[in-house]
C-alpha cells in the first residue's frame, strides 16, 4: 500500500514536470520524454504507463485546441483587413466616382485567391522542399486535414495553417491595387493579380516561409532571412510591383494639375483602425500558436503603430504647422508595415523605435519623394508598403534579440544587437531578392495584360469615373 | 414686386431667418451653394499635396415681396448677416413681373 502511494506521488511529479515541457516544446519532440522517464522504472504498473499516455495525449490535445482557437480567429482577422479594412481605407482616399471599382478590387482578390489557393496555390507556397518555389503534391488540398504539418505548425491542424497563410496570400495582392487605382480595366485587374499571385507570391513565400534551405530562417535556409509575417512577402513584393504598376500605367488624367482630394476619409479612418486591429491576427498570428511569442508580436505591433502614428504626426506638424488625421492613419499603417518583418523578433522599445524611423522615412516618401520622381502612385501603396517594407526588413536585422525568439538555436546570436551585424547583410539578400522579383515579375505580367485584356481604361471612362463605366453602379445614390 | 437674393455665411442663416420672422416674412426659398468674392479660399494638405479651396459654402436666399416690405426686409438682413468681415456676401434686389399661386391660380401680390 505505502509503495502504491510512493509510485503515485512519482508518477504524479511526473506530470507535473512534463506539462510546462508539453507547453514549451512541440508534442514531436515531447512526445519520447515521458514514455522513456516511465520505462526507465520498471515497478510502473503497465495501468500507470496507460493512464500517462491517455494524460499526455490529452494535454497534446488542450494545446491543440488552444492554438487552434487562436490560430482561426487571427485567420479571420486577417482576411478583415483586406474587406473591409484595406478596401474602406483605400476607399476613402479616391474620388467619389471610383469607391466602388477600388473596393471592388478587393473584393474581387478575396475570391479570386481563395480559389486559386485551393487549386494550387497552397501547394506552389508550402508544397515541397525545393528551394525557390513548391510544388503540386498538394493541389486541389490533397491531404489537408486535420493533422498537423510538423514542418510548419506542429500543433494545430494543417487546415487551420493553410487557411491562415491563404489570408496573407489574399491581401497582398489586394495591396497594390492602390497604386493602379482610378484607371485600370477590372478585366486587366483579374488576370493581373491571377498572374501576380502565381510569378511573384508564390515563390516568394515559399523562399522565406517554405521548406527549401535557401532564405527559411527557422528551417536553416543558405541566407536566413528574419520575417515574421511578411515585411518582405507581402509588403516588399507588393509595394515594389505597386511602383512599376504606377510607372507602367502612366498617370490618372488630370494628375498633377486637378485636385483629387479623398472623398471620405471617414471611410479611411474606419479602414485604417481595422487594419490596426486586423494587424494583430497577422503578426501576433504569425506565431502559429497562443504562445508567449504571439503575445511578444502582439505587444511589437501595437508599439509599432503608436510610434509611426506619432512619427508621421511630428514630420507632419514640422512641415505643414499641423497634424492631420490622414497623416495619422498613414503614419500607423506605416509602422504596422515597418514592424511586421520584425514583430517576433523584437522587444517593445526596438518596436518603437522602428515604428517611429518608419513613420518619418514614409511620410518623407510619400510627400518629398514621390513629388521628385513625379509617378504617380494614386494611393502611395509603394510609399507606404514598399518604403516601409524594406526599412522594417532591415531594421529587424538590426534590432531582432534572440531574448525574444531564439530561432537560430539557444544562445546563438540573432540580430545586431545581439552582436550578430552579419543578420543585416541576410536581410538585404532576402530584401534585394523581393525587390528584383517583384521588379522583373510584375514587368512582364503588366506586358502579357496589356496585349491581352489591356490595362487602362478609355480617358472618356477615366473621366466618367470606373463606377459607373466599369460597373455600372454608383457608390452613393443619396437622392434615390 | 421685388426679389431678393440674399448670399450670407452659412453661419449667419438662423440669425437672419429669426429677424425676417420678426417683421413677419415667413416665405422664403434657401439654397445651399458655392462661391467667392473678394474672399480668398483656404488650402487642404493631403499626404503632402496642397490644394486651394476656393468656393466656399455659402447659403442663398431668395424672397419675393410686396414693394413696401423689401426696406425692412433688406435691413433686417443686412443686421442678421453682418459679421464685418470679408465673405459676408451680398444682396441682390431686382423687380418681379408677375406671382401666380399654384394652388389657385391667384395673380399679383396677392399671390405672395
Amino acid at each position: 500500500m505505502k509503495r502504491m502511494g510512493i509510485v503515485c506521488c512519482s508518477v504524479l511529479t511526473l506530470v507535473l514536470l512534463a506539462v510546462p515541457l508539453l507547453a514549451q516544446q512541440s508534442p514531436a519532440t515531447a512526445s519520447p520524454v515521458t514514455p522513456s522517464a516511465s520505462a526507465s522504472s520498471p515497478e510502473v504498473p503497465q495501468a500507470v504507463t496507460e493512464k500517462l499516455n491517455q494524460l499526455e495525449q490529452k494535454v497534446t490535445a488542450a494545446q491543440s485546441s488552444a492554438d487552434n482557437a487562436w490560430m482561426l480567429v487571427s485567420a479571420a482577422l486577417v482576411l478583415m483587413m483586406t474587406g473591409p479594412g484595406l478596401a474602406l481605407f483605400y476607399g476613402g482616399v479616391v474620388r467619389q466616382k471610383n469607391v466602388l471599382a477600388i473596393m471592388m478590387e478587393s473584393f474581387a482578390v478575396m475570391a479570386l485567391i481563395t480559389v486559386l489557393w485551393a487549386l494550387v496555390g497552397y501547394s506552389l507556397c508550402f508544397g515541397g522542399d525545393g528551394p525557390f518555389i513548391g510544388n503540386f503534391h498538394m493541389a486541389l488540398l490533397r491531404g489537408v486535414g486535420a493533422l498537423p504539418n510538423a514542418d510548419y505548425a506542429g500543433t494545430i491542424p494543417q487546415t487551420t495553417f493553410m487557411v491562415y497563410q491563404l489570408m496573407f496570400a489574399i491581401i497582398t495582392p489586394a495591396l497594390i491595387t492602390g497604386a493602379t487605382a482610378e484607371r485600370m480595366k477590372f478585366s486587366g485587374t483579374v488576370l493581373f493579380m491571377t498572374l501576380w499571385f502565381l510569378v511573384v507570391y508564390a515563390p516568394m513565400a515559399h523562399m522565406v516561409w517554405g521548406k527549401g534551405r535557401f532564405l527559411n530562417a527557422s528551417l536553416g535556409g543558405r541566407f536566413p532571412t528574419l520575417d515574421f509575417a511578411g515585411g518582405t512577402v507581402v509588403h516588399v513584393t507588393s509595394g515594389v510591383s505597386a511602383l512599376v504598376c504606377a510607372l507602367y500605367l502612366g498617370k490618372r488624367v488630370g494628375y498633377p494639375k486637378q485636385p483629387m482630394p479623398p472623398h471620405s476619409l471617414v471611410l479611411s479612418f474606419t479602414g485604417a483602425c481595422l487594419l490596426w486591429v486586423g494587424w494583430f491576427g497577422f503578426n501576433a498570428g504569425s506565431a502559429l500558436a497562443s504562445n508567449g511569442l504571439a503575445s511578444s508580436a502582439f505587444v511589437a505591433t501595437h508599439f509599432g503603430a503608436a510610434a509611426a502614428a506619432i512619427g508621421w504626426c511630428v514630420a507632419e506638424w514640422f512641415k505643414n504647422g499641423r497634424a492631420s488625421a490622414l497623416g495619422a492613419i498613414s503614419g500607423a499603417v506605416a509602422g504596422l508595415v515597418a514592424i511586421t518583418p520584425a514583430a517576433g523578433f523584437v522587444g517593445p522599445r526596438s518596436a518603437l523605435a522602428i515604428g517611429f524611423i518608419a513613420g518619418i522615412f514614409c511620410f518623407w516618401m510619400v510627400t518629398k519623394f514621390k513629388a521628385i520622381f513625379g509617378y504617380d502612385d494614386a494611393l502611395d501603396a509603394f510609399g507606404v508598403h514598399g518604403a516601409g517594407g524594406t526599412i522594417g526588413a532591415l531594421l529587424t536585422g538590426v534590432c531582432a534579440r534572440v531574448a525574444v525568439n531564439p530561432i537560430f538555436g539557444d544562445g546563438k546570436a540573432v540580430g545586431g544587437l545581439d552582436g550578430h551585424w552579419g543578420q543585416v547583410g541576410n536581410q538585404l539578400v532576402g530584401v534585394l531578392i523581393a525587390w528584383v522579383l517583384a521588379l522583373v515579375g510584375t514587368i512582364i505580367i503588366l506586358k502579357v495584360v496589356d496585349v491581352t485584356t489591356g490595362l487602362r481604361v478609355t480617358e472618356e471612362h477615366e473621366v466618367q469615373g470606373l463606377d459607373i463605366s466599369l460597373h455600372g453602379e454608383e457608390g452613393y445614390n443619396l437622392e434615390s | 414686386m421685388m426679389k431678393i437674393e440674399a448670399i450670407i455665411q452659412p453661419s449667419r442663416f438662423e440669425s437672419v431667418k429669426d429677424a425676417l420672422l420678426e417683421i413677419g416674412i415667413e416665405g422664403m426659398t434657401v439654397t445651399e451653394v458655392r462661391g467667392h468674392g473678394r474672399q480668398k479660399g483656404h488650402t487642404e494638405v493631403y499626404r503632402g499635396r496642397e490644394y486651394t479651396v476656393d468656393l466656399l459654402p455659402k447659403v442663398k436666399l431668395e424672397l419675393v415681396l410686396a414693394d413696401q416690405l423689401v426696406n425692412r426686409a433688406v435691413d433686417a438682413i443686412l443686421k442678421s448677416a453682418k459679421t464685418g468681415k470679408i465673405g459676408d456676401g451680398k444682396i441682390f434686389l431686382s423687380r418681379v413681373e408677375e406671382a401666380i399661386r399654384i394652388r389657385n391660380e391667384e395673380r399679383g401680390e396677392s399671390a405672395l
